[in-house]
């Protein structure tokens, strides 16, 4: 008799909770909502968010930390005929992220409070099964679970562009939409091809399986194309941009924060274990990519007159340090990467956010429509600085330490690769402080500026949880460290190895 | 005596609706204009009937009657349930359409179930000539229900077209069949097999009557370069017509197929899958880039039909027991996507309205967003993106493409179905986006809203938990072709 109420079965099934919990709220709220009576479903949307996100903490308190494997792992035969299993499981690197995502839904659904207006319940639904759904892709061990999930979530984001997003939505959204799908469908040949090789769908096996080094190059670049357009690398990064512009608020910020480190993940649990030799093989691609995305992007987020934009570029040129991070194969540089996505994932939420406090009172991006915008808003402007700071790499914040790590890593393999990237401390801090400088300093510029009212509770709550998340990573970053540490030591002596049948020399 | 009580007794369901179709031509005769309900009625209560009969005389063995020119087998029994279970649907479906055009007459139900008669046989053929009464039954009693509304311009020039390219095809298929006689004495599908398996034929004869054979075939099921009448009868017919040329007589073609090429002639395997593949690139190129031109939603699902045939084609070509199976997976599936897709246009219908251009969805999210959120699933599901079961179609389909060897056309099609999803997600964008520019309440039936909804609910359950249908054709295949 399985007790359904005891902490023993919770504990045992915290994965599918974690998933099923949100994704059903987000349908109850569907069915249940009303129109005429939209703060009752703000708070029930609330409700839902909050207890989505206080199943997900005991995966840290309950957390092994010597073990670098699986844990939490979960599963039953799910489509037998096709080899498929619903199987779920974590490491010290999905976990953080399964947090940050849980976390930033709640955000999400506070944020939107007052600035969401029509269809409310749609928006709130879209965000619960959305988090849910990536979750999901963080825990899937089966590789078609793993793509269901992956699919599955750009519908509910297609959705939020779509309908509540900005006059050009409807062009942002369609080119999210295809450029994602275009990657994961190779992808998905990629799964079916190794499938042939295993005959079974786990990651586990897939993990195991020799191949040779040209098959593994072309499975590392189908692997690739999904996820080189999720981070997004340069030169397949140009939806990104134009989604964020027309994204609501809540939409850049879950695109921001979660969704382009499903990409940064995918990485580290598919292409790199699965095709390690191939990744070495490449990395001097992948370098070159990443020092690109770091250097080049940030000069063009320089020129960017829109506010939105010029995040969104600064976004691609700090997930440059990511995969940086990941292609120069040691400890440092990996769990870098791993610090820099969960940091990423506050500091450019915290950026939108900021952004939609003030789109919201002047409905304008452009940086040109403000100035002085610290005299009529000073708690909120003290709340940017400190998150401008923060993005372009000030020491005590959580920018600092992933980017510090990953260029201590480039040194240990190559110095030019470390002097290169140390530029984004330059050009991060002169696109950051500049844009800070024209919106928030100088003269009051006009009379919308002059009519600003400073931010409310809410959007103040929002804002200084954020920052103090901000700045508990920037100066404690150990509890993130100590989760990932065993996970990255088995990860890299994982990709160490090579996986070529023996015997054999040259693959092409 | 106890061999034609036999005979009779396999053939029992086809023998069922054909008396019942005669039955509802008479009784309509004597049935006023508001008493026409009861035809529909005793349609519906047929279908039901020959479900339990089929179902209850069911075996996994295989059967032969009629001196082995019919048989019964597992394949031919779950497709029979199939099929009443579709033309069941576009009963339900289309009866407030057919009431408010004036079409609600006694033909259209005696003609529908003749062309279910037809499919049976194709589905329970043995022999060429059953085979091809079954298939010119199913093509007659179409023709004239694309013409029933007699007043109708386009209806009757879809016809015209459709009769006379029919008609072009069965010829076509008939002489290539004559052929495969010719070399081997025999119309019994078992006979061919073995003449073929046993002696040496004049392989350059054989081949010659092969493609006549895939081109008529290829002409019903609407695969690329024979799909030229689809987009004009599908926009041309009465949308309740529509509905029924799109979705279940596939499962009948699909029955054709795998009798004629997988049982005949299984000896020009190699032969058929280069031809079979042909067609499956072109159809998933041309469905794909032409249906983005479309602004009628008639047209565009026709363009989308045959994309999702050459799908189908894929998994046929493999010529492996897991590519037959998982193409008869896929046909389900369209089918099942079709019905719902149709389903809603024909909702949205209404009198002196047709529903059928793209911008008549624009909004429908505000007006409805039940019924929006219905077609949504379809859409997702026909470009193939999970949870929905059409990612299992395509995906099942791939994988057994790849099986055989064939990475390239995989990463090929995977290319080409970002071009679909391009289609499907204007219309999406149609329903969610923009404004709507009519407001009028949708006023269909009771029972055909909840049967629609159970319906395109169905492909998002289905997607979840594909299992059990998936085994359901591993059964019927692999009982049927052992």
């Amino acid at each position: 008799m399985v007790d359904y109420f005891s902490l023993d079965y919770f504990l045992k099934h915290i994965l599918s909770f974690a998933i099923w919990v949100p994704v059903l709220s987000g349908v109850f709220l569907l069915f249940t909502a009303d129109e005429n009576k939209p703060d009752n479903t703000r708070w029930l949307a609330l409700i839902g968010g909050l207890v989505s996100f206080l199943v997900t903490i005991p995966l840290y308190t309950h957390f092994n930390f010597m073990d670098g494997g699986f844990q939490f792992q979960e599963g039953f035969s799910w489509i037998p005929s096709f080899n498929i299993n619903y199987h779920l499981g974590v490491d010290g690197i999905a976990i953080p992220l399964i947090l940050l995502t849980s976390f930033t839904t709640v955000i999400v659904i506070i944020a939107a409070w007052e600035v969401i207006q029509k269809r409310v319940a749609q928006y709130m639904a879209c965000f619960l099964i959305m988090s849910g759904l990536m979750i999901g892709v963080f825990s899937a061990l089966d590789a078609i679970l793993y793509y269901v999930f992956w699919e599955a979530m750009l519908i509910p984001m297609f959705l939020v562009i779509g309908i509540w997003g900005g006059p050009n939505r409807v062009y942002a959204t369609i080119k999210f939409f295809l450029y994602t799908l275009l990657g994961s469908l190779l992808m998905l040949v990629a799964f079916i091809y190794l499938h042939m090789q295993t005959a079974s769908f786990e990651v586990i096996d897939f993990h195991r399986v020799t191949l040779p080094l040209n098959v593994q190059i072309l499975i590392f670049l189908a692997f690739f194309t999904a996820f080189a357009v999720k981070i997004p690398m340069w030169p397949v990064h140009t939806w990104l941009p134009d989604a964020h512009v027309e994204a609501p608020t809540g939409g850049s910020v879950v695109l921001a924060a979660i969704a382009l480190k499903l990409g940064g993940y995918s990485f580290l649990r598919f292409a790199m274990p699965i095709a390690p030799d191939a990744a070495h093989h490449l990395s001097g691609y992948m370098i070159a990519l990443s020092l690109i995305a770091i250097v080049y992007i940030a000069l063009v987020a320089l020129v960017q007159k829109d506010m939105k934009k010029l995040i969104a570029y600064s976004s691609i040129s700090h997930m440059g340090f990511v995969t940086l991070g990941f292609f120069i194969f040691n400890n440092l540089g990996l769990e870098g990467a791993i610090v820099q996505m969960v940091s990423h994932g506050f500091i450019s939420a915290a950026m939108f956010l900021c952004v939609g406090v003030l789109y919201e009172r002047v409905h304008s991006r452009q940086i040109e429509s403000y100035g002085g915008v610290a005299n009529t808003m000073p708690t909120f402007a003290a709340f940017a600085v400190l998150f401008a700071m923060a993005n372009s790499g000030l020491p005590g914040t959580s920018g600092f330490v992933g980017e510090f790590m990953v260029i201590l890593g480039a040194i240990e393999a190559n110095f030019w690769y470390a002097f290169l990237a140390s530029f984004t401390l330059i050009f991060g801090a002169a696109y950051t402080l500049w844009m800070v400088k024209r919106v928030f300093y100088g003269e009051i510029a006009n009379s919308h500026v002059a009519a600003l009212k400073d931010i409310n509770q809410r959007e103040l709550l929002i804002l200084s949880t954020l920052a103090v998340m901000v700045l508990a990573l920037g100066i404690y970053p150990q509890p993130l460290t100590d989760m990932t540490n065993a996970t990255v030591t088995q990860l890299l002596s994982q990709l160490a190895q090579s996986k070529l049948p023996t015997g054999f020399t040259s693959g092409l | 005596m106890e061999n034609i009580r036999f005979d009779l007794m396999t053939a029992l369901p086809e023998i069922f609706i054909l008396s019942m179709a005669m039955v509802i031509l008479i009784a309509d005769l004597f049935l006023k204009n508001n008493n026409r309900i009861a035809i529909y009625a005793l349609a519906q209560i047929t279908l039901l009937g020959a479900a339990y009969i089929t179902f209850s005389t069911h075996a996994p063995s295989v059967t032969y009657a009629f001196t082995g020119t019919f048989v019964d087998d597992a394949m031919s029994d779950v497709l029979k349930l199939m099929i009443y279970l579709g033309t069941s649907l576009i009963l339900l479906y289309s009866r407030q359409y057919l009431q408010q055009r004036d079409m609600f007459r006694g033909e259209f139900y005696a003609l529908v179930l003749f062309s279910v008669v037809g499919m049976m046989i194709m589905v329970s053929g043995q022999n060429m000539l059953t085979l091809y009464i079954g298939l010119e039954l199913l093509s007659l009693s179409l023709y004239a229900l694309v013409a029933l509304d007699r007043d109708n311009a386009k209806a009757t020039e879809a016809a015209m077209k459709y009769f006379v390219l029919g008609a072009l095809a069965s010829g076509m298929l008939l002489y290539g069949m004559s052929m495969v006689y010719g070399m081997t004495g025999s119309l019994n599908i078992t006979d061919i097999n073995m003449s073929l398996m046993s002696e040496p034929k004049i392989h350059t004869v054989l081949v010659l009557g092969l493609v006549f054979i895939v081109a008529g075939l290829a002409f019903k099921l609407g695969a690329v370069p024979f799909q030229m009448w689809m987009p004009d009868v599908y926009e041309g017919s009465p949308t309740a017509v529509t509905l029924l040329i799109s979705s279940v007589p596939k499962l009948a073609a699909f029955a054709f197929i795998i009798r004629m090429l997988v049982q005949a002639l299984p000896s020009l395997a190699a032969d058929w899958q280069q031809m079979l593949m042909i067609m499956a690139v072109l159809s998933i190129v041309i469905g794909n880039i032409t249906a983005i031109a479309q602004t009628n939603l008639k047209r565009m699902l026709a363009y989308s039909t045959i994309s999702h045939v050459g799908f189908i084609l894929y998994g046929l070509m493999s010529a492996s027991m897991n590519g037959f199976v998982y193409a008869l997976f896929y046909v389900v599936s369209y089918v099942l996507m079709t019905l719902a897709g149709f389903g809603i246009i024909l909702l949205l219908s209404r009198k002196g309205f047709e529903a059928d251009q793209l911008n008549d969805l624009k909004g429908l999210n505000q007006r409805s967003p039940w019924h929006a959120f219905l077609m949504l699933i379809v859409m997702f599901s026909m470009a193939g993106v999970p949870p929905t079961l059409g990612f299992y179609a395509k995906f099942s389909v791939l994988q057994a493409a790849l099986e055989a060897g064939y990475l390239w056309l995989v990463v090929f099609a995977v290319l080409m179905a970002v071009i679909g999803a391009f289609y499907y997600l204007r219309v999406i964008k149609l329903m969610y986006f923009d404004e709507p520019t009519d407001h009028s309440p949708i006023t269909a039936p009771l029972d055909m809203r909840i049967v629609l909804g159970v319906n395109a609910l169905a492909l998002l359950v289905l997607g979840m938990m594909p299992q059990g249908l998936m085994e359901l054709c591993i059964y019927a295949i692999t009982r049927s072709l052992s």
